[in-house]
Parts: structure tokens; C-alpha cells; sequence
């Protein structure tokens, strides 16, 4: 008798199993994680398509969008035009980026009751390991209301690929002489610090070590009530981040020509950092969904257009409750364009 | 009669199925890692082994520091886990009748059980400062040191447990000899139980390091995960386990993946050596005690 009831039960499981099977599979960013996990399940709910997002990293979500295995990837970095050939060298024609939400990285720091200002050249000497005392002339001059300690700088890193940290280095990589020495990218050879593993790696690094200081993604920094810096923009005004700032920075990237140009194009692998604009963060970077132009399996592809869709439209608004910003209206609309011009 | 003959080819041909199963795995998990690897391998060669450059922007890759911090953590681990393991297991064995040691004993089993990312959020939180603080704030918290630290708390129930059995498995009766002659506990001890109980001891470290060496998350949390090679143990270093468990997932180009394999490749052979060198002394110690 139980033995026939489990029987029944796994077979109802398995054809519930086919009946809600997921439609469409994506895998890719972690960072953009919290807010997919949460379209996802709206999206299901409103019309019956379920899709299947996994946090796998942007390195494996380009890797497996690459092979085929997966409909759409996420990433955090923009694919080279050489990883643009090989995914499609099975067909596809082309690979688009469509970005999704933005978000911003904050610089968190242990030094109780002190309010902290920087400016580029001041962050690029302290993370290549140059300032090394928290009283340095140069961390002074900007802070000449606050009473800075004779304590030793720990800067603190992410030991594993990160989306966060291919933002904060393409910050830093607008100062010449980060770009020159470490560069931008997902993981760099970093000259100084401690590393560590993931956000919670970091904020444990930050609050344990006194005179510590690290980048972490704003919603993390805001969940562990990290202090964070306020940062001088291009307009030399000191801003602290927030979703309003992270808005305000895309809008003012958003006047530069060159921007424009490449929006227009039809080309979101747009670099967001140091915007003009008084309220503009500097730290701020979008994340992709990476889809094919021309969709191998048309039922697939009119699904995920649907899904790109509402995304876009609908989607959007829930995005700054998990502390990521929308995009911003030009930007959706052209976005909206480009979706349109998917072939399925 | 002859049924029971073909019962015996059956289960016979059953149980080598099985057997002949393990040396597959490993023969298809080495292919599969030198296959991966040899992109790596052709681009840096022998090289590899002995450069110190890291850097996955330039696509440079060298794993000597790599290397040599997975070494010196599992030597800090075993220079602080063998005497406290096998005086725990001493005890435990042949010196307490207290009702105590049972609860000892249960203890030492519960830290194998505990998780190692709660090793690493404790050795963030507690460990690290509380060393730092001992050596009166010469380093701040991730460093060999206290990866090493780490690693010796870990790798202590194994070989507590090891060899407390093997010292239990020692008859009683060479224990009687012993004091028959006259001999006090130490003494009895020292000739009746540690010599025939020396190769599984030797046995209970290698298993030991063996953890140390593969150990990936606590170690990760800890160590600072800086590629250089430092003098100093207050130095954060970086260990091929936690290389591969940092850089692999957001690993994008396909130098910087095959680079990350050969580093797996790189410490299983470490691991092949160090239960080679094993059973080398194990195979010594048993000629001499004539087993």
C-alpha cells in the first residue's frame, strides 16, 4: 500500500514537473541576481512562462551562452568582439546586450565617526598601496573638518571575478595611471590588500580590520549599515550613493556625444562612470542580458522577446526596492528598438 | 552444489565492477585535466611552475605562489594538529578512565561535523583579530598565519579519531606485558603501544594533510588571498584550492580557465606525492615491527 502511494506520488510529481517545465533557461551575474529571481517568479505568475535564471557568474553565463546550452546569458561585463565570433559561429549572426538595471558600488570604510571624502587621485594612490596612513597630507586636504587618525590603510578586495569589481576598476581606470599599471576588468593583479571572498568576504574584512577600506555593491553596503565614502564627481561636487545619485549619474553620461552615438547604434555596452551632472555618483555600471539577433528556435525566441519586453516596461518598477536603478527613458526606449529587431 | 558455483562468478564479477569503478574515476578525471589543461601548458610550459605573475588582464599566469602557500599552510596546520591531536587521542586511549573522555571524544567528532564556511565566518570574525591582537597588531587579521590556524583546528579530529582507534586496536595484552616488567604508564606506552600503533599514526597525519591540502572555503575566508610570496607568516598568502574556488566561476578567457585547471592538475599530483611519500614510511615502519 505505501509502497503503490509513493509510486502514485512520484508519477504526479514528475507530470507536474513536465506540465510547468521551464520554458526559457538563462544563466550568468550574480550581481543582478536578487532582481531576475523576482521577475521570474512575477513574470510566471502573470503569464504562465516560467524562466529559469541561475547564478553561475558572468564568466560561466557567457561560457554557456556561448556553447548553446542556455537561451540567454547575464553578464556584468561586455563580451569582446572575439567572444561576440565564437557564439556565433553556430549561427545567431550577432549578439546583442541588452541591459537590464544598473547599480552602484559604494566604498565602505572602518573609521568610526569620522565622515570621509575622496576624490579619484586620492583612491587610486590608497588601492595601489601608496597612501599608506589615514592622516596623509593628501586624504587631509580634502577633509579639513575631520580629525584623521595616524593609523595604517587596509584596502580590502574581491578575491573572486566580480561584477562589482569590473565596475569600481572601470572607475579607477579614468585615472591614466590605474590604467596604465592594473587596469579594468572582472579580476585584476591587484597592488595591494587583502582579498576577499564575495560581499560578505568584504564587509567581514571591513568591519574586523580598523582603518579598512573596500568596495561593495550599495545594497550590501545599505543592508550592513557600512559608512560609506562620498566621492567627488566630474562636477566637483561630493556625493554619496544612493538610487536617486545612480539615476542622476546615467542621465549624465547620457549627454555625452559619444554616448549617444552608441545608444543610437544600438549599442548598450555603455561605460557610466565619472558622469558629469552635481548629483551624479561616480561609481555606477549596468548589467546585460546577452541574446541572439537571430533566434535558432523561433517558438523560444517569441518567448523570450515577450520576456525582454516586460522587462523593459512593467519589469522596471520593481527594481529600486532591491536597491538597483531602472534605466533611464532614452535608454529603454532605444533598448525596446533593438528587442524589437530580434528575429525569431 | 553448482548453483551455488555460478553464484559465486556472479558475485564475483559484481564485486570487481565495482572495484574496477575507482581507478576509472581517477583515470577519467586525469585525462579530462590534462586535456583542459594543455592550452595552459603550451603557452607557459614548465614555467608555469616557477613563475610568480598573476594576472588575469594580461592573461599571465604562473603558480608558484600558489604552490608555495598551500605548502606552508599545511605544514603550519600539521606542526600545531599533530601534538595536540595525538595527545588528545592519548589521553583519550590509555591515560583518563574519568566518564569525561566520552564527552571528549564526542566532541572532537562534532568539530569534524561543523561546516567548513563557518570555520572561515568564525576566523574572519574571532580568529583573525583575536591572533592579530596576540601578536599585538603586527598583521590585521588574514594571513598564513592564521589560514594555518585554521587548517590545524580542521585537520585535528581526524587525527584525533585515527589515531586514537589505532591506539585502541593495540592488544591489551602487550599493555600487561609491559607493566609485568615493570614498567610505569609512559614507559608501557611508549614501548607496547607506540611502536605497533607508528604506522597507523603516520597514517592518521597523511589523511590529516590530506584535508589540509584540498581545504577551499574556511582557508579562502582567511588567508588574504593575495598571490605573492612573503618570509612573513603575518603575511596574506594564497592557496591553489582557493585560487580555483575564487577565479573559476568568473574565469572568461580560455587561458585564464586552462591556467586554473592546470593548477587543480598541479595539486593533485602534490596530493599523489604526499600518499605516495605515506605509504613509503608506512611500508618502512611495518618491515620493522615485522607485520
Amino acid at each position: 500500500m505505501l509502497k503503490k502511494l509513493i509510486v502514485l506520488s512520484v508519477a504526479a510529481m514528475l507530470m507536474i514537473g513536465a506540465a510547468s517545465a521551464a520554458v526559457l533557461n538563462g544563466a550568468g551575474a550574480t550581481f543582478p541576481y536578487p532582481i531576475y529571481m523576482k521577475w521570474n517568479k512575477i513574470f510566471s505568475q502573470k503569464t504562465g512562462i516560467k524562466v529559469n535564471y541561475q547564478g553561475i557568474g558572468s564568466g560561466g553565463g557567457i561560457r554557456q551562452f556561448t556553447v548553446g546550452i542556455t537561451d540567454y546569458g547575464g553578464s556584468d561585463a561586455p563580451m569582446t568582439d572575439k567572444q561576440i565570433a565564437k557564439a556565433c559561429k553556430n549561427g545567431g549572426e550577432s549578439v546583442y546586450h541588452i541591459p537590464t538595471v544598473m547599480g552602484a558600488v559604494a566604498i565602505a570604510y572602518n573609521l568610526p565617526g569620522i565622515d570621509l571624502r575622496l576624490d579619484l587621485e586620492t583612491m587610486v594612490d590608497i588601492f595601489m598601496g601608496k597612501i599608506k596612513k589615514w592622516d596623509d597630507p593628501a586624504i587631509a586636504e580634502l577633509n579639513p573638518n575631520e580629525d584623521l587618525p595616524n593609523k595604517n590603510i587596509t584596502v580590502v578586495h574581491r578575491s573572486d571575478g566580480s561584477g562589482t569589481t569590473s565596475i569600481f576598476t572601470t572607475y579607477m581606470a579614468r585615472s591614466m595611471k590605474w590604467a596604465a599599471e592594473v587596469g579594468k576588468g572582472k579580476a585584476v593583479a591587484w597592488p595591494a590588500g587583502l582579498g576577499g571572498k564575495g560581499n560578505a568576504g568584504v564587509a567581514g574584512l571591513i568591519s574586523t580590520n580598523p582603518g579598512a577600506i573596500g568596495y561593495a555593491e550599495l545594497s550590501y553596503a545599505i543592508k550592513n549599515d557600512l559608512p560609506v565614502i562620498a566621492l567627488k564627481n566630474k562636477a566637483g561636487k561630493f556625493i554619496k550613493p544612493t538610487i536617486d545619485s545612480t539615476s542622476a549619474a546615467a542621465a549624465g553620461a547620457l549627454k555625452s556625444k559619444k554616448l549617444k552615438k552608441m545608444v543610437n547604434a544600438g549599442d548598450f555596452r555603455l561605460n557610466l562612470t565619472n558622469a558629469p551632472g552635481d548629483r551624479s555618483y561616480p561609481i555606477v555600471g549596468m548589467t546585460w542580458l546577452l541574446v541572439h539577433k537571430v533566434q535558432k528556435n523561433p517558438a523560444k525566441g517569441k518567448l523570450l522577446v515577450k520576456y525582454l519586453n516586460w522587462i523593459l516596461t512593467d519589469g522596471q518598477k520593481y527594481a529600486s526596492e532591491l536597491l538597483y536603478a531602472p534605466l533611464p527613458k532614452p535608454v529603454r526606449e532605444k533598448v525596446l528598438d533593438v528587442v524589437g529587431n530580434i528575429e525569431t | 552444489m553448482k548453483r551455488n558455483i555460478q553464484g559465486d562468478g556472479w558475485f564475483r564479477n559484481f564485486t570487481f565492477f565495482f572495484a574496477a569503478s575507482i581507478p576509472l574515476f581517477l583515470l577519467a578525471l586525469v585525462i579530462i585535466l590534462i586535456d583542459q589543461s594543455r592550452l595552459s601548458f603550451s603557452e607557459f610550459g614548465w614555467g608555469f611552475l616557477f613563475s610568480s605573475a598573476w594576472d588575469p588582464l594580461k592573461d599571465v599566469y604562473g603558480a608558484l605562489p600558489f604552490i608555495y602557500g598551500t605548502i606552508v599552510s599545511s605544514l603550519i596546520a600539521l606542526l600545531i594538529a599533530v601534538p595536540l591531536g595525538l595527545g588528545c587521542a592519548i589521553y583519550l586511549s590509555e591515560v583518563s578512565q574519568s566518564r569525561f573522555k566520552e564527552y571528549l571524544a564526542v566532541m572532537v567528532e562534532l568539530l569534524a561535523a561543523i561546516p567548513s564556511v563557518v570555520y572561515g565566518l568564525w576566523g574572519i570574525f574571532v580568529l583573525g583579530p583575536w591572533l592579530g591582537r596576540l601578536f599585538l597588531g603586527a598583521f590585521s587579521g588574514p594571513s598564513m598565519l592564521t589560514g594555518g590556524v585554521i587548517l590545524a583546528i580542521m585537520i585535528l579530529p581526524t587525527i584525533t579519531a585515527i589515531s586514537r582507534e589505532v591506539f585502541q586496536s593495540v592488544p591489551n595484552s602487550l599493555r600487561e606485558s609491559a607493566c609485568a616488567l615493570g614498567a610505569t604508564k609512559w614507559e608501557g606506552f611508549k614501548l607496547a603501544v607506540f611502536g605497533p600503533a607508528k604506522s597507523g599514526i603516520i597514517g592518521s597525519i597523511i589523511l590529516g594533510l590530506g584535508r589540509a591540502l584540498g581545504e577551499t572555503m574556511a582557508v579562502t575566508m582567511v588567508i588574504g588571498n593575495t598571490p605573492r610570496i612573503s618570509p612573513s607568516l603575518f603575511a596574506p598568502a594564497y592557496t591553489i584550492a582557493s585560487v580555483i574556488a575564487n577565479e573559476f566561476a568568473e574565469a572568461v578567457s580560455d587561458v585564464n580557465l586552462s591556467a586554473l585547471i592546470e593548477l587543480a592538475l598541479v595539486l593533485l599530483v602534490m596530493t599523489i606525492i604526499v600518499n605516495g611519500f605515506a605509504r613509503f614510511i608506512v611500508w618502512k615502519t611495518s618491515i620493522r615491527y615485522g607485520r
